[in-house]
């Protein structure tokens, strides 16, 4: 049985759809981000899963109890679920060990086994020298690490992220992911993550929820949404790539600058424009002429990018008005105007919407 | 606390619809005290201006006594030049002052801050005492100075004037545009100013270009809320203007309060002075909203201050000798008066007494009571307005029923209704049956409360728009009821703002003498009447000694609030 069920759940302002006919099923112990751009409506269903935003329709249930109607809410305090604040919100009028024995204060513990287990927590995020030190004396990374002690140590049935590392610098926003994952590795809480920053999502989730004007674009693991993406948004979003579009001229699709059997193509037997995601890192470049079932075309350097880790190259096929991008590895040095050939696996080739 | 509190009222299983009738009923409930307080005093000014005395019927004819006189008149037009002299000059002292403790290097910045809060904190009415000691005619000490250095047989000073009275209200009410002046001056990054010189622009033309066009709505703004003080103000006219044998607004509708009580006409003539500080006000709030300001409340970025070389000292001077006429002076001679046997005998040991603080506090039949009564009062409306802006700030700004916006105006519409004004609506309002107030202490609190909820308001929103709502979301959804967030965690953090919302309004309710004129009994005098009624009957000494006991007790309060919330909390622009 699944833990978290959202069925057709949407949320109205005025005129406005924050979000529509959402559905998703969590499975106990799974890490699932919603990922989109801002405004697409990822909080607000976060939000709607904590009970703090009553849907407009649409249900949610708990364990197969439902907590969540347009008639009626389970109001957040009777969840049993925990949430990380954007801001942290890291009670400042309290210490780090009042922070986060709070909600098992809450809960009634007794004090003995509070203090045991904020111990225990404090030891788990490397916090426990600070115990005693006030919010105002911690830098963001260790105010971060108190939000996520604070929200593990009640055992809550799910827990949910919203944003957590937006306001910390590249290097801390990188470690903390990995620590998210480990915690989660660790305990095993069913999570929701909200975030607009794809490599957060890709190292932390399970499955990827890509949302897009309160819509629900593509849910899938990981590896899947980047090799496969359905809509032109997901290719867009997750990644760079390259859209081709192409129309059916009798046995081959006719794209810019050059053509492919439609045989070896997907999706390929539909009438009208054809539209394709071609990822940089699946084209190859050649000074000579490849062999094999692979596509080979000709064209001309048009510009490049030296990112240290990766060549961005601009490859216009010969005949061809858009230049496309290709990845290559540091050593393939390719000058500007020099001819060379791509070299396009047909099975990298995704038909999106 | 107790406000917001009752929405939460609900046990948390039951459904969410339950406890939106819960904040229904607050909402209901708060809109009928802001009625009582705010709506009602108004509507019955209005309606009372046209009822008959006695019968109660429709009638023209309190405004046609009201405008009938010439003499009449003449207070009105001695109100707007008063208003409009005392905020020129008012602006003479303050925007020097501000600009250099604001921007440049003069010594004792901080000294001059201490003595304009210094003058802010010194009721108006105590000085135009001070300075009738001062610049009385003949007997007046600078008169008398003078004579002893001329030989002359007269004295050129005479404060029962127009021009004395101007003076006297413009040394009181400059530190409003020192306020606004200096928060505005603050915002303007020295980048700004260093763009201009880059650009060639020399220290003078960047001032005059620049940093003052984007202090200017501020400083407009403070000389509004200068001239609308001047206007309604009563103390200060009624001591000055009075024996000068002239009328302004409010001393005018004292008289039309004495006996017989013609609170008809009264309603009728107070109505230019609401229409006036009505459209003065949303003047000035669409100055201070105006693009050219909205750039200042960005990031300030780095100020560094201009340096005056020369000009530092002069600068200083200057500030000192405002601080001479406002603080110095007035003090001296106050302290003199308070300690002596007869204030006209001088500085003389043998002149040396305690006699009148032993009598003020120990003889006198009402006057320790009256500074007792002025702290209740005070105490008792401040924590009243605070707790009532809480509720209504929590509540509109956490939106938590519709059209919270409704209490949010009503809470500050306060603030364009003079005090005069005010009491002359609560008068005519719950004066007579069935309440009856008038003569009570309830009356004096709600009118005290009704006065300083503009103040509360714009404090107690500023600290809750503070708080991050994340917060008390936080507290929920680790099981914590909205009350539990409240008493754990919303209460503790505004627990400093909060206090000092209190003094702001608790230190001018024990001054507050223009509403307090008109509604106190025969039991109910508080400090600032008496001092006042002192002035009448000419006892100077035990009026210093009154006002100066008024002064010491403020302090603590002083030193609490600037432990609390820093040095500057009195001069901050949500204080006014």
């Amino acid at each position: 049985m699944s833990k978290l069920s959202l069925r057709n759940i949407a949320r109205r302002y005025g005129a406005v759809d924050a979000v529509a006919d959402f559905s998703l099923d969590l499975a106990p112990g799974e890490f699932v981000s919603l990922l989109g751009p801002s405004g697409c409506g990822k909080t607000t269903t976060l939000r709607m899963i904590a009970g703090f935003v009553p849907p407009s329709a649409g249900t949610i249930e708990m364990d197969g109890r439902q907590i969540s109607s347009p008639a009626t809410v389970v109001p957040p305090e009777k969840r049993r679920m925990s949430m990380i604040f954007q801001s942290y919100a890291i009670w400042p009028n309290m210490t780090v060990g009042e922070n986060v024995g709070f909600g098992l204060q809450v809960r009634r513990l007794s004090r003995g086994e509070i203090d045991r287990k904020v111990d225990a927590i404090l030891d788990v995020v490397q916090m426990r020298g600070l115990k005693d030190r006030y919010p105002a004396e911690l830098s963001g990374g260790q105010q971060q690490r108190v939000a996520l002690a604070r929200a593990i140590v009640v055992e809550p049935e799910v827990l949910l992220l919203d944003e957590p590392l937006s306001n910390l610098d590249a290097n801390l926003r990188e470690e903390m992911r990995f620590e998210i994952r480990r915690l989660h590795d660790e305990f095993k809480i069913t999570t929701v993550y909200v975030t607009h920053d794809q490599a957060e999502a890709m190292v932390t989730s399970d499955r990827i929820v890509v949302m897009n004007r309160g819509r629900v674009e593509q849910i899938d693991a990981p590896h899947v949404l980047y090799a496969r993406p359905r809509s032109r948004f997901v290719a867009g979003f997750i990644g760079r790539t390259n859209f081709l579009e192409g129309s059916l001229q009798g046995s081959d699709v006719r794209f810019d600058g050059f053509s492919a059997a439609a045989s070896v193509l997907e999706g390929s037997n539909a009438s009208g424009a054809l539209l394709y995601s071609l990822r940089p890192q699946a084209i190859g470049l050649t000074t000579q002429k490849p062999n094999g079932g692979r596509l080979a075309v000709e064209a001309e350097i048009a510009g490049r990018s030296y990112l240290g880790e990766y060549w961005d190259y601009q490859a216009r096929p010969l005949g061809a008005a858009k230049p496309l991008r290709v990845s290559m590895g540091p050593n393939a040095v390719f000058e500007i105007g020099s001819r060379v050939w791509l070299e396009i696996d047909p099975a990298a080739m995704v038909r999106v919407e | 606390m107790t406000v917001a509190v009752s929405s939460v009222g609900t046990s948390a299983a039951r459904p969410i619809r339950l406890s939106f009738d819960s904040t229904w009923l607050l909402w209901v409930g708060i809109i009928a005290v802001l009625l009582f307080l705010v709506v009602s005093p108004f509507v019955y000014l209005v309606i009372t201006s046209f009822s008959a005395q006695g019968t109660g019927e429709f009638t023209f004819a309190n405004y046609a006594t009201a405008y009938g006189r010439a003499r009449y008149i003449d207070a009105l037009l001695n109100s707007l030049k008063l208003g409009a002299a005392a905020a020129a000059l008012a602006g003479v002292f303050a925007v020097p002052l501000a600009w250099a403790v604001a921007r440049t290097d003069m010594p004792g910045r901080g000294l001059t801050r201490i003595l304009v809060l210094a003058t802010f904190i010194t009721p108006p009415y105590t000085g135009a005492v001070a300075w009738i000691l001062l610049a009385g005619p003949n007997a007046g000490w600078l008169n008398r100075f003078f004579m002893l250095l001329t030989g002359a047989e007269a004295g050129p000073f005479n404060i029962y004037s127009f021009t004395g009275l101007a003076i006297v209200i413009a040394l009181y009410s400059f530190p409003y545009i020192f306020i606004f002046t200096t928060a505005a001056l603050e915002l303007v990054s020295s980048e700004m100013e260093d763009a201009a010189n880059i650009l060639g622009a020399g220290a003078w033309r960047t001032m005059r270009r620049v940093t003052l066009p984007l202090a200017l709505p501020a400083i407009l703004g403070g000389l509004i809320i200068c001239f609308l003080e001047a206007i309604a103000l009563f103390g200060s006219p009624a001591m000055i203007a009075i024996p000068a044998r002239f009328n302004v607004v409010t001393t005018q509708l004292f008289q039309f309060f004495g006996n017989p009580v013609r609170v008809e006409v009264a309603a009728a003539y107070a109505m230019p002075l609401l229409g006036v500080t009505v459209l003065l006000i949303l003047v000035q709030r669409l100055l201070t909203r105006r693009k050219g300001f909205v750039a200042l409340t960005g990031k300030g970025g780095e100020r560094r201050p201009i340096r005056l070389g020369r000009w530092r000292w002069a600068m200083f001077g200057y500030a000192m000798l405002v601080a001479t006429l406002s603080v110095f002076l007035p003090y001296l001679f106050l302290l003199q008066a308070a300690f002596a046997k007869a204030w006209g005998r001088g500085f003389s040991l043998d002149n040396l007494s305690l006699r009148n603080f032993h009598f003020v506090l120990f003889e006198h039949a009402t006057a320790a009571q009256s500074v007792i009564n002025s702290f209740l009062y005070a105490g008792a409306a401040a924590t009243a307005a605070v707790i009532l802006t809480l509720g209504v700030a929590y509540i509109v700004t956490r939106r938590l029923v519709p059209f919270g916006g409704i209490l949010g105006f009503l809470c500050v519409a306060p603030f364009v209704i003079p005090g005069v004004v005010l009491a002359i609506g609560f008068y005519a309002a719950y004066a007579p049956p069935p309440l009856a107030l008038y003569g009570t202490a309830l009356i004096l609190i709600l009118a005290f409360t009704t006065r300083f909820l503009p103040i509360g308001f714009v404090n107690a929103s500023a600290a809750i728009r503070s708080l991050n709502p994340e917060m008390e979301e936080a507290v929920r959804v680790l099981g914590g009821s909205r009350l539990t967030a409240l008493r754990r965690v919303v209460a503790p953090l505004l627990k400093r703002s909060l206090l000092g919302a209190w003094l702001l309004i608790f230190i001018p309710a024990t001054r507050e003498l223009s509403a307090a004129i008109f509604l106190y009994g025969p039991n109910t005098k508080v400090a600032s009447v008496m001092i006042f009624d002192m002035s009448e009957e000419g006892n100077f000494e035990y009026l210093a000694a009154l006002a100066l006991i008024l002064q010491v007790l403020t302090l603590p309060l002083l030193w609490i609030g600037m432990k609390a919330l820093g040095r500057d909390f009195m001069l901050r622009r949500n204080a006014t």
